[in-house]
């Protein structure tokens, strides 16, 4: 099997952003920046999917949202929090329908800061997460997958 | 009589960044029933006034929204200043204009593009949003942030721009409007969308004001009202004239946003004309005490913001009633009777914004 | 902004139903209806427009009165009280559709009732 990352598929979730991340997220698939040139390409299907960026703090009703989307996304799986609401809850940090950042739900391996984050961070923290992404298919290889 | 079917949509939907659910009761593949159900990106941010004070509670309103985040901001000022009795510098005023109407054009090209990228059109999808960017970029130069833009405060602006900054901004609106002309050709006069767009999810003059629709999709269906002339900021003294179209359809919902980009082009070069030199901000002291009802048009329609204080630092009460939350009964009106292939296109066309609506 | 009518107008319960039907012959659209709590009640907010005239009617139930709903005469209104039925716990009758706090899926009950 050849390596994911030379391709790796991309799947967006707003979790609870105010959208401006999320604008972003889609702005880094536009002409300007193009992350297509990695190969990337964004997908609706969490099946087909190998990155999984998430923006916005979890609140109740996303949460299971999130567990399902990240569960149905095939081994191995990189998770990116795009936007500071996404690491630690941000400005609505003490709303009361907000538990915290992503990693209160699920496991994170890159955090991408900013408010909004811009889109060459976005573009940094993927192009990040496809060493992780690399670094967790050699681990399944060795255990021999 | 066929059999009912009721189909699930979203929250996780390939056509809208956003998390939004819908309930469609389907005959065959007739729509005949829609059940909204929001709150996946409820946050209760009108909750935060406890927590934070007036003047810090500007870039809480700012964050309410990502795309009219420049438009909150504005909206929840201008509520506390006239509570405060503050009269706003008239260059202060101005910027304010200049900004908003730059994210109407932002917010403008960005649906452009999430309707083309809804038929399938990927080329113009890519089109609208490269030519968007030139809008972001000025954004950028003038306020450092390309999506939060942090300008407005109580009592005026933070940012001034200098006269390099205005030129360069007439510079790229120019540039927008003649690379607009092959777009808005595709937009308004191609085959292909056309017949995606003609006569579906039509919704009737009558409907739209008994249903409470707001912004272009009110206008689309032929009701002369834009909350601009209500002469806040600067619009006053600028010539705005509601964009209308008769058939209140999906194309002609297109057709207004389209027109609306080429009015807020003149009503940026108009505003840049008339700019007068002075301060841009005032010293504010005391704390709100009274209540009143601001109404501002958002790029996706009339936002309505409610300040409620009683001498405290901190607000009693901040509401805010986004356009989407109007424009929500007429979109389930709208959709009954249409096919079920339709209903992505159909929801993108009312232009919802999310996070907005359930703040 | 002052050229324009933008007023406040308070009003008791047995008028309520009256005015809001006076409104709707008077051709207002219903444009914002916002909850707000006060010392043992809550005020409730009616806004409505007429080209750019604007006329807030103003409501206050006690804590535990129902205020009925306006969803037979301006059917559109039913998001917006959903959301103060749901967010702040007034007691609105026969809202059609009603949601039964369901709107949101919020864990808290009311959760905008209590200042903080």
């Amino acid at each position: 099997m050849g390596k994911v990352s030379k391709s790796p598929w991309l799947l967006h979730y707003d979790a609870s952003s105010c959208n401006g991340c999320d604008i972003e997220v889609l702005d880094c698939l536009t002409p300007k920046y193009d992350i297509e040139r990695f190969g990337i390409i964004n997908t609706g299907d969490p099946f087909q999917a190998d990155i999984f960026l998430i923006t916005g703090g979890v609140n109740s009703q996303t949460e299971s949202v999130v567990k399902q989307i990240y569960s149905q996304m095939p081994e191995p799986k990189v998770v990116v929090a795009v936007g500071i609401c996404a690491c630690t809850g941000g400005v609505f940090k003490e709303c009361y329908n907000i538990k915290g950042g992503i990693d209160t739900v699920i496991p994170v391996d890159v955090y991408v800061p900013g408010c909004a984050a811009r889109p060459e961070a976005i573009i940094d923290g993927v192009v990040k997460a496809l060493k992780v992404l690399d670094a967790k298919q050699a681990a399944l290889e060795a255990k021999g997958r | 009589m066929a059999k009912r079917s009721i189909i699930p949509f979203g929250p996780q939907h390939p056509v809208l960044p956003e998390p939004v659910h819908l309930d469609l009761v389907l005959e065959d593949e007739t729509v005949v029933g829609v059940i909204p159900s929001i709150g996946y990106i409820h946050r209760g941010l009108e909750k935060l006034v406890d927590k934070r004070d007036y003047k810090q509670y500007t870039y809480v309103a700012e964050r309410i929204c990502g795309i009219c985040s420049c438009g909150h901001g504005l909206g929840y000022c201008l509520a506390v200043e006239q509570i405060m009795n503050i009269e706003v510098p008239d260059r202060a005023k101005y910027l304010r204009t200049i900004w908003v109407e730059m994210s109407r054009v932002h917010s403008h090209l960005l649906w452009l593009g999430l309707l083309a990228d809804a038929m399938g059109f990927e080329s113009l999808h890519m089109e609208s949003w490269r030519l968007r960017e030139k809008i972001l970029d000025m954004f950028d130069e003038t306020t450092g942030g390309r999506i939060i833009h942090s300008v407005n405060q109580v009592g005026g602006v933070q940012k001034d721009m200098d006269s390099a900054m205005l030129n360069n901004i007439l510079h790229a609106i120019d540039d927008i409007e003649r690379q607009m002309k092959p777009i808005v050709k595709t937009f308004l006069h191609d085959y292909t969308v056309q017949s995606r767009l003609k006569g579906v999810g039509v919704l009737s003059k009558d409907d739209a004001i008994a249903q409470g629709a707001v912004g272009p999709m009110l206008r689309a269906s032929g009701v002369e009202y834009d909350a601009r002339l209500l002469g806040y900021g600067a619009y006053k003294d600028l010539t705005v004239e509601p964009i209308i179209s008769k058939d209140g359809d999906s194309y002609g919902r297109c057709e207004v946003r389209m027109k609306e980009l080429f009015q807020s082009f003149d009503l940026i070069r108009e505003a840049i004309g008339k700019i007068p030199q002075g301060d841009i901000s005032v010293p504010v002291k005391g704390n709100p005490d009274g209540e009143y009802f601001v109404r501002i048009e958002q790029p996706r329609g009339e936002a309505i913001y409610y300040v409620k204080g009683s001498g405290k630092k901190y607000l009693d009460r901040f509401r805010l009633r986004t356009p989407t939350t109007s424009n929500i009964p007429p979109m389930v009106e709208m959709l009954k009777g249409c096919q079920l292939a339709d209903v992505p296109l159909l929801i993108l066309t009312i232009d919802p914004c999310v996070s907005c609506t359930e703040r | 902004m002052d050229d324009y009518k933008s007023e406040i107008r308070k009003i008791s319960m047995s008028e309520f139903f009256p005015a809001i039907v006076h409104m709707k012959t008077d051709k207002w659209r219903l444009v914002q209806i916002c909850a707000t709590t006060t010392e043992g009640g809550y005020e409730m907010s009616y806004s409505f427009c007429r080209g750019y005239d604007m006329v807030t009617l103003r409501l206050e139930p006690k804590e535990d009165e129902e205020v009925a709903s306006i969803t037979q005469i301006y059917p559109c209104a039913y998001i917006q009280e959903n959301e103060a039925a749901e967010l702040f716990g007034v007691k609105i009758g026969r809202i059609k559709p009603d949601y039964q706090d369901r709107l949101y899926r919020i864990d808290q009950t009311a959760p905008f009732k209590d200042k903080e």
